[in-house]
């Protein structure tokens, strides 16, 4: 259930204090809504975790358009808000008042002052000039401290983004990053596009997060069309939603290994992986699973040979991956290079609002499918494995226990899905106009959250994502400080997180 | 180490040609005209990326720009669309074709029998790029071909090039692209590298990579599986026979 609370701006503060203090997990999501055409006013919405299962706050300040455009910074009360405040202030220039580092973060140092892309009155094919500005970068002062800068292209198949290491010697004492380089403006893109065309621009937000971008997507529809989808679909879905874990965490493991030179790992990491995106494929027709999850439940049925095919992979696969980590538990040489590396503390995860395997490696014991259940999850068993260490082998261990626990998950759908229902999508009505809703899903790397409000004919008026890796990537920058410069790769890929996620 | 050497053995050697590995039935790749068009459009207007063109009496797929959805074969009354499973999507552009055979000998010449490529992502979702990354492993082993990424531009012969291209990487794709020596080919990786047109026009998006260098390769595809990467590789070296 969601609280709502209508607030002035000025009252913003306050009201965002009172629902962060009740509040389990913190502050999930920031975003600004230019509402000038419906009602004459921009609105700030912030959306914290509550108390219980059941429970999400909702706090939204409204600004007229003819005050001026700010609004008080939630930053030095609640750390998490910092991005999600520069962005507000880059994409529609309302300005957070106290926010002490206002540089640029989603628009880069070719877009010109003054421009707010995501204001109603921006015309999405105006043609922007190009800027010259300087991209300010922070950096640590002091003698012999040199800088290291790497990216936006980087020497592995990477996404870009540009790092900035001050280095005092091998050591690492400040990183920067400049990221949103594959900034694609989708959710302009959305605005005024039917629900059923912007599924396919959600579902390519990301690669490796396809499903949980369309189930977030899905649910938040349904959830303001208010349709509850058939038990079957939501069986099917579940089992795709692990499917896309497992073979994320598999790979990953590998990547790992990649991250310190153990070239056995690397392959067969890779080589378990290629047998899921093959087994994707089978299942769905796309080795990332896109293509099931629509709106109003799923696409196609996983008929009974699908599933006995499912079994029979997971069971072998699941003894090949096994004995994988095996070889990396008991090699002291990897293991001296993944304990007490890049250590994110309880206490930073907690206040950056850090989600997923990141979070549960540092002890936030945190994950949307138990604390938040949707789609089915309340009616299925399964553990939350954690780690409380913070380090890269925290990391690493919680996604080999949750890809095993994923098999699990996967093998009592298998069980299940045979029995139900034949039905497998509701149709979707005409949606209120400027309802909103909140879809949420646990995708590999963490919650996953959108938020939308609807406008006439079932078209998108606003729609906001804050994925995973949205929440995860300022947690980078405290883990890295302390390391060595050649141990900046392994923390990295240890978190694992998604440029595209993080810059739609 | 007994266990890794154990590990080795047990596994054994999984690496395969390319195109033995037959396509999953439910595969989404290339949609065709399968039965006369009635010329409706339904197809048309359900697409998410402008793919279908709608002639008199016939219907044609812009397969750069193609995702493999299926919306438009759903929304066809008359089965007039098929999806199939080809992957083998791969084509030279005009550039390329055009060549004179001289030249294009003497490229196959320098560059077919050990292909440097240098990867560069221009705002991609990713999921190229990790395909990128699955011909490394060692069911495709892309290096039995004598192909491999290599760290830089600079020792690169080929970009593979994936994503529309951004704003704010517009530079690093000019400068990339400077930073390879000649003679050099360009990769069109997946629908959004190809066409440019997977998200519509947005103050963010420039386009197409063609829009900024020449491309002498399109693989589309969303993505584009790694076979069908493979394919496009080998039709450029003049190697698929
Ligand atoms: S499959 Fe999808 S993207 Fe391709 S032409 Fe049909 S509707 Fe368009």
């Amino acid at each position: 259930m969601i609280k709502n609370f209508t607030v002035s701006v000025n009252n913003l503060r306050a009201a965002a204090n009172a629902c962060y203090s009740k509040s389990r997990h913190g502050l999930l999501a920031m975003f600004a809504n230019d509402e000038r055409p419906i009602n004459g006013k921009f609105a700030i919405y912030c959306i914290f975790d509550g108390r219980n299962k059941k429970e999400m706050l909702l706090v939204k300040a409204v600004i007229d358009q003819h005050a001026p455009p700010e609004f008080p910074s939630l930053t030095p009360i609640i750390p998490a808000a910092a991005w999600f405040e520069r962005e507000i202030n880059d994409l529609f220039g309302l300005m957070p008042i106290d926010n002490t580092d206002l540089r640029p973060l989603v628009l880069h140092e070719n877009w010109p002052l003054g421009v707010y892309p995501m204001r109603k009155d921006f015309d999405p094919r105006t043609v922007v000039p190009e800027a010259k500005k300087e991209f300010p970068m922070a950096h640590a002062h002091g003698e012999g401290v040199f800088e290291v800068p790497v990216g936006p292209i980087h020497a592995g198949i990477i996404e870009p983004g540009h790092f900035r290491f001050s280095q005092a010697g091998e050591a690492i004492i400040r990183l920067d990053a400049k990221l949103f380089f594959t900034h694609r403006g989708i959710e302009k893109t959305l605005e005024g596009m039917p629900i059923k065309r912007a599924l396919f621009q959600v579902e390519r937000i990301c690669g490796a997060c396809s499903v949980s971008h369309t189930l977030s997507f899905s649910q938040a529809v349904e959830s303001v069309a208010k349709v509850e989808i058939p038990e079957r679909a939501k069986l099917i879905r579940i089992l795709i939603a692990e499917l896309e874990r497992l073979y994320n965490h598999v790979g990953d493991v590998g990547n790992l290994c990649a991250g310190l030179g153990f070239a056995v790992g690397t392959s067969n990491g890779a080589r378990l992986k290629e047998y899921l995106m093959r087994l994707n494929e089978t299942l769905t027709g796309n080795r990332f699973l896109r293509g099931m999850v629509v709106p109003g439940g799923v696409r196609n049925d996983l008929p009974g040979e699908l599933l006995t095919q499912i079994a029979e992979t997971i069971d072998k696969l699941e003894v090949d991956f096994i004995q994988l980590v095996e070889l990396l538990q008991e090699n002291d040489q990897f293991l001296d290079r993944v304990n007490t590396t890049g250590i994110l503390p309880y206490q930073a995860a907690k206040e950056l609002g850090v989600v997923g395997v990141a979070a549960r490696a540092s002890g936030v014991d945190y994950d949307l499918r138990r604390d938040k259940p949707y789609g089915g999850y309340e009616q299925i068993k399964f553990e939350v494995p954690l780690h409380r260490s913070g380090d890269v082998a925290a990391r690493l261990w919680v996604r080999v226990d949750e890809a095993l626990e994923a098999t699990r998950i996967i093998r009592q759908m298998v069980t299940r899905i045979p029995v139900t229902a034949k039905k497998l999508k509701e149709p979707i009505p005409s949606i209120q106009p400027y309802s909103t809703g909140i879809g949420w899903s646990e995708s590999p790397r963490g919650g996953n959250i959108h938020w939308l409000m609807m406008e006439e004919e079932n078209r998108i008026y606003r729609y906001f994502v804050r994925s995973a890796s949205y929440a995860n990537w300022p947690a980078l920058t405290v883990a890295v400080p302390g390391n060595i410069l050649p141990d900046f790769p392994l923390i990295n890929k240890s978190f694992e997180l998604c440029y595209a996620c993080l810059d739609r | 180490m007994l266990k890794i050497l154990r590990k080795i053995m047990a596994t054994g050697t999984v690496t395969e040609s390319y195109d033995v590995t037959a396509v999953p039935a439910r595969s989404r790749g290339e949609v065709r005209e399968a039965k006369k068009c009635a010329s409706c459009g339904a197809c048309s207007s359900a697409c998410p990326t402008g793919a279908v063109r709608l002639g008199n009496d016939d219907v044609t797929i812009d397969q750069r720009a193609c995702i493999f959805c299926g919306n438009c074969i759903e929304a066809c009354e008359h089965g007039a669309l098929q999806q199939t499973g080809n992957y083998k999507l791969g084509e030279l552009s005009n550039q390329l074709e055009e060549m004179g055979n001289e030249l294009k000998a003497k490229i196959v010449r320098t560059l077919g029998r050990s292909l440097a490529i240098r990867h560069l992502d221009v705002g991609s979702c990713n999921a190229c790029d990790w395909e990128l990354t699955a011909l490394g492993n060692p069911v495709y082993d892309l290096q039995q071909y004598g192909i491999d990424f290599v760290a830089s531009p600079r020792h690169a012969d080929m970009l593979m090039v994936t994503g529309v291209v951004t704003r704010n990487l517009t530079q690093a794709l000019l400068m990339t692209y400077e930073a390879v020596p000649d003679p050099k080919l360009v990769m069109a990786v997946g629908a959004c590298a190809a066409s440019g047109r997977t998200f519509g026009e947005s103050y963010a998006i420039q386009g197409g990579v063609d829009r900024f260098i020449p491309v002498d390769i399109y693989v589309p595809g969303c993505p584009p599986r790694p076979q069908a990467l493979l394919y496009g590789l080998l039709l450029a070296l003049d190697r698929i026979k």
